[in-house]
């Protein structure tokens, strides 16, 4: 038997499980020993080992048939936020305390489906909002990246904080991820793995708690760009039950990873070269095209120019949509329910409920988005985020017209930042995390972060490719050419 | 446009979440903070430009109208803080 199973990426593992080289009950132990040792990181939160190994002799009885489905056997976190039947899940908050889902999401029952096997549940920042998995209630994940020389805790990046540390420690061959505004890309360049954010429409929304409606996708976070592909393909496809959700066939995403890029058009978007953009990102950024132009794509400069109301749209946007989905949460139906005082009726149970139960970032949410559909400001505030939201998708609608394929753009403005360092920031501070991922949500492309490069300090940084809606698969392409020319294979060094 | 203390409340009171009197001030200040970030949208032209409603442009599509569903009481309450004989129990709602 192999050492360290727990190490390998989804695409070997599978590769050994179908030489019969390893099973899938020893990967399984391997990854459960891994999250055992891991409490510093705080990455998983409710752990199912009986569910996985369950699961794994499954998949071992399968396998020995020959009836291996693409995720067969491999052993796999999950975000907190998908509902997952008979296990608890409460989206990182106090509020939906104890709930335990009597459903399946349609994402995990795809995974479940393709053999893949759940560890557990992964931390994140209550109801996906906020940028350094520091809202959870769970408390905070931790980065299992270091800078170099300082012990000092770093955050793993949010919401998906959890996933993307489990990923970064080996402590799952890969975990599920949900971006709204970018908590599946920028936790991933905080650690050095790969997070796909597909086209909206691509992977079903249902049992998955509901942050933003118009933005929520879920998407693989992974070792390698070959694992999204392989990952992202099992999660995908038509949903009824999600009435957004595409009704297209699913690719071959693994199947196109052919690394050549020969005559593709790339876009570097001039306005996403912000003011005060550190030194290292513009490096970063530039070497990156340079790769892509050596693998023989054809490198142009194009014109993005809404980019700079992307943010402000979002914080209009997110939030109205969530005060309206955080409604459901009163108290009555599942989750936390205050202590009433005498006398007390309904609308104090409600108001108890919610103050006791949100955290500040999901009550400050909650109450902005509450304001900007109110009467008297819907049209001045709402509306107008959403004719600017009009004009920002329009803006990539002319740039793929006129033959681009893909854009590169960086993924964060920094690399990870320490747990606590911007607790004295101003909200909007922390929301500019988002700068560059959040325009993909609102034009519901596909995008892609891939680790390219090492800071000053020895922390990842992140590239991001953004692809034409539907294809995901040209744009894995993309982003596998410019994983291997970058050859980033880092690791972080274990202290937990 | 500010937020003063009274607008603050007011939106607490909206949104069903109980904001302490003396916790009003700050959160009037965050409001403020988050609203002035907003306010550049209002230098962008939108003559003309139509909202956006639907992500991907395509018909939300319809499906039999016919029971899929149902006879699941139990699953549907036992997730509930106060279910008794059925129901979902509340504190009074009638004056």
């Amino acid at each position: 038997m192999m050492d360290e199973l727990n190490k390998l990426s989804l695409a070997e593992a599978r590769d050994a499980l179908k030489r019969g080289d390893v099973t899938s009950v020893e990967l399984t132990e391997s990854c459960l020993g891994a999250i055992e040792g891991s409490g510093a990181l705080n990455a998983f939160v409710h752990k199912t080992p009986e569910i996985a190994m369950e699961r794994a002799r499954a998949a071992d009885e399968r396998l020995q048939t020959g009836d291996a489905p693409a995720m067969c056997g491999l052993p796999i976190g999950i975000k907190d936020l998908f509902c997952t039947k008979g296990v608890p899940g409460q989206a990182g908050s106090r509020i939906l305390q104890g709930f335990v889902p009597e459903y399946e999401s349609t994402v995990t029952q795809n995974l479940a489906d393709a053999g893949a096997v759940m560890l557990g549940k992964l931390n994140m920042d209550e109801f996906a909002m906020g940028s350094s998995n520091e809202t959870s209630v769970y408390g905070n994940a931790v980065n299992p990246w270091r800078r170099s020389g300082d012990d000092a805790q770093l955050t793993p990046g949010g919401s998906s904080g959890g996933s993307a540390a489990a990923v970064a420690a080996d402590l799952c061959l890969a975990a599920t991820g949900t971006d709204t505004g970018g908590s599946i890309r920028q936790p991933a360049a905080f650690t050095g793995t790969v997070g796909v954010k597909p086209t909206y429409g691509r992977c079903s929304r249902w049992g998955i708690v509901a942050f933003a409606c118009s933005l929520d996708q879920a998407g693989p976070m992974t070792k390698s760009v070959r694992d999204s592909a392989i990952m992202l393909g099992a999660m995908a496809g038509h949903d009824p039950k999600d009435s957004t959700s595409a009704d297209l066939a699913v690719p071959d995403f693994e199947g196109m990873l052919t690394g050549d890029i020969k005559g593709k058009t790339i876009g570097i978007p001039r306005e996403y070269r912000m003011e005060g953009m550190p030194a290292e990102i513009e490096k970063l950024w530039s070497d990156g095209a340079d790769m892509l132009r050596d693998a023989g794509a054809k490198i142009v400069d194009i014109s993005l120019p809404h980019t700079k109301y992307a943010l402000p749209v979002y914080y209009v946007l997110a939030p109205a949509e969530a005060s309206s989905n955080l409604a459901r949460y009163d108290g009555v139906r599942y989750g936390h329910r205050a202590k009433l005082a005498q006398g007390d009726g309904i609308n104090e149970m409600y108001e108890k409920t919610r103050a006791e139960g949100f955290g500040h970032e999901v009550q400050r949410r909650a109450m902005i988005g509450t304001y900007v559909l109110s009467a008297g400001f819907y049209d001045a505030y709402y509306n107008r985020a959403r004719k600017v939201r009009t004009l920002i998708k329009r803006d990539f609608e002319t740039v793929f017209a006129d033959g681009v394929d893909a854009i590169l753009a960086p993924a964060t403005p920094s690399a990870a930042f320490g747990l606590g360092e911007m607790k004295d920031a101003d909200p909007v501070q922390m929301y500019l995390n988002d700068v560059f991922t959040v325009t993909v949500n609102l034009a519901g492309l596909p995008g892609v972060t891939v680790p390219t490069g090492l800071d000053g300090q020895g922390l990842p940084l992140g590239l991001q490719v953004i692809g034409r809606p539907w294809e995901e698969g040209e744009m894995l392409n993309a982003a596998f050419a410019l994983e291997r020319a970058a050859g980033f294979v880092a690791k972080p060094e274990k202290w937990w | 446009m500010s937020i003063d203390q009274t607008t603050a409340a007011r939106i607490a009171k909206l949104a069903r979440i109980k904001v302490e009197e003396d916790a009003l001030p700050e959160l009037a200040e965050e409001f403020n903070a988050i609203l002035g970030f907003i306010e550049q949208l209002n230098e962008v032209d939108v003559e003309g430009v139509e909202p956006m409603t639907s992500v991907t442009p395509q018909r939300l599509k319809q499906r039999a109208d016919e029971v899929t569903d149902g006879n699941q009481q139990a699953a549907i309450l036992a997730n509930a803080p106060d279910a008794r004989e059925g129901f979902f129990a509340v504190p009074k709602v009638m004056e």
